[in-house]
């Protein structure tokens, strides 16, 4: 199975995971500061800014092109309960 | 000393309808009134301006989370300028017809030109569709934060959407001859929060920020009773979660030279305004006696404890967090009772340990008093973990360790559990338990790579 590293800067952690993992069940477990709300994409809690490898992550949804909208998300911000990684990228809270 | 209001009057009534009876409209009958009379019309707050709000004197519960002895008050009001007249914020929906009656003294639905609205919870928004029925050229003034809540609200779609303004900080409205000026202060106490500044007359409508549940038909705080009490406890049940944001709003309000705050809920401040701005100063700050060493972490340990192997594990893992940070970590036990003292002290700290035996396949009652409690505080960036020693199956740690997650909290160590009393060798992985929480407080472990598989 193909596999990509996601680096969470804020705690300057690295995980190997297979690819089509959303980011959430990664960050979850090794502790890194992203968080959580509603967990389906509707509350824009989990906002995560893509500081590399904003290509490695599955698109945006319209719902999450929505809810981001709505949140005045920043260039390369996407929401951490929704983007799976496709290969190497780094995050931190948004 | 009581005040007893002598040269100034308490206020001055436009109109004098009859308010409907509450029966009359659905609703059970409010305790018997007290002797003050409610004021009939719209009353004059400062030049242009006027109350329209309504009066809740029966209401004993607020949004679940509050007593409300004193009942509360919904206020509102009419600003009116040379070009238009704006409504800032409305009332609950079973007090609309007040709402309306009172309004209806001081201005006619087709002068309104703007309806400004500081918070669109439905104890402010209760009257806003029958109003924008009543006024439908009036433009809605809201928050850059609250166009999504506002759908949510509202629930309208095709032709029937509302002309809507989002509003940002130093973004104005001109009524002619009196300037409205948004303040963007968010999450005082929810996403969509606004102040909004008359500089003309130097009055601040500061939506839920400065409101006390208070119910007094007097309406100003220099001639209604004591209310302070109602104050603070509004600014802890309302407020406390949300100190940052807070401390960032005072930055926007303290320079302003404000002659009246217009909260929305109880007393109109306009005796001494710049006091309760002092107050929320001191409220949002978190550690009232400034800690020595201000950069240092605060590390606490709570349990609970039913024989006595808990509390060995919460020694031991306090061992190993001092030896790895060589910081004095607080351990409190938990006992029966209020879990105020342990919030405060949470409040304070940068890493909070909870441990909890398991009792009947659960965490014990204490822990989950606790935890219910946190969601009054900020708990933005705080490390947690969980421990417990248990009987034969042990739920208590994972249960809790949810929990923490759920609160937002980062968990960055596997929880601990333990057989009944630890043993020595047990101790050393308390120890063990407490250096690994001390190294994730350290950063330790950054630059690793590790596999998803050791995570599971």
């Amino acid at each position: 199975m193909a596999k990509a590293k996601i680096t969470f800067t804020d705690i300057d952690q690295t995980v190997n995971v297979p690819a089509g993992t959303r980011v959430i069940e990664v960050s979850e477990r090794i502790g890194a500061g992203i968080i959580y709300g509603c967990r389906e994409g509707d509350c824009g809690t989990c906002m995560m800014h893509v500081e590399e490898g904003w290509n490695n992550l599955t698109e945006p949804s319209v719902l999450e092109e929505k809810v981001l909208r709505e949140n005045m998300a920043s260039r390369h911000d996407r929401l951490a309960c929704q983007a799976q990684i496709l290969g190497d990228c780094k995050v931190k809270p948004a | 000393m009581h005040r007893v209001p002598t040269s100034r009057p308490a206020a001055s009534v436009a109109g004098a309808h009859a308010a409907p009876s509450r029966s009359a409209l659905g609703v059970d009958e409010p305790p018997p009134r007290r002797v003050a009379e409610e004021p009939c019309g719209a009353v004059a707050v400062a030049p242009g301006v006027h109350w329209v709000g309504a009066l809740d004197p029966g209401l004993r519960c607020f949004d679940l989370i509050l007593n409300t002895g004193s009942g509360t008050t919904y206020n509102s009001f009419v600003v009116r300028g040379e070009s238009g007249v704006a409504v800032i914020d409305t009332v609950k929906a079973e007090f609309a017809d007040d709402f309306f009656r009172r309004l209806e003294t001081v201005a006619r639905y087709e002068e309104i030109r703007v309806i400004v609205l500081n918070h669109l919870e439905p104890d402010h928004t209760g009257a806003l569709p029958e109003l924008m029925r009543r006024a439908p050229q009036a433009e809605l003034c809201i928050s850059k934060r609250a166009p999504a809540l506002l759908n949510a609200l509202l629930k309208v779609s095709g032709d029937r959407v509302p002309a809507i303004r989002t509003l940002d900080t130093g973004d104005t409205i001109d009524l002619g001859g009196q300037t409205l000026q948004c303040l963007h202060t968010p999450f005082l106490h929810w996403p969509d929060t606004q102040c909004t500044w008359l500089a003309e007359a130097g009055v601040l409508f500061s939506g839920d920020i400065f409101g006390s549940h208070h119910c007094d038909e007097r309406l100003f705080d220099d001639v209604c009773g004591e209310f302070h009490c109602a104050f603070d406890d509004y600014f802890a049940h309302i407020m406390r979660p949300f100190k940052r944001h807070v401390r960032a709003a005072l930055e926007l309000i303290e320079p302003l030279p404000i002659a009246l705050i217009a909260p929305t809920h109880g007393p109109i401040l306009r005796e001494r305004p710049q006091v309760y701005v002092q107050r929320y100063r001191e409220l949002a700050t978190t550690r009232p006696i400034p800690p020595l060493d201000p950069d240092q972490p605060g590390l606490v340990i709570l349990y609970a404890s039913a024989h006595g192997g808990t509390a060995r594990m919460a020694a031991a893992i306090r061992d190993g967090l001092e030896e790895g940070s060589g910081i004095s970590v607080v351990l409190h036990e938990l006992g029966c009772g209020d879990p105020r003292d342990a919030v405060d002290l949470i409040e304070c700290a940068d890493v909070l340990v909870i441990g909890s035996p398991t009792i009947n396949g659960d965490a014990a009652k204490a822990i989950w008093d606790l935890l219910a409690s946190l969601s009054l505080i900020d708990l933005n960036g705080k490390l947690a973990a969980a421990f417990g020693s248990y009987g034969w199956s042990g739920e208590a740690v994972r249960l809790i360790e949810e929990r923490l997650r759920g609160l937002k909290l980062r968990v960055p160590v596997p929880g601990l559990r333990q057989k009944l009393i630890p043993n020595e060798a047990e101790l050393v992985e308390c120890r063990a338990f407490g250096r690994a929480l001390a190294n994730a407080l350290n950063g330790a472990g950054a630059g690793s790579v590790i596999d998803f598989a050791d995570l599971q």
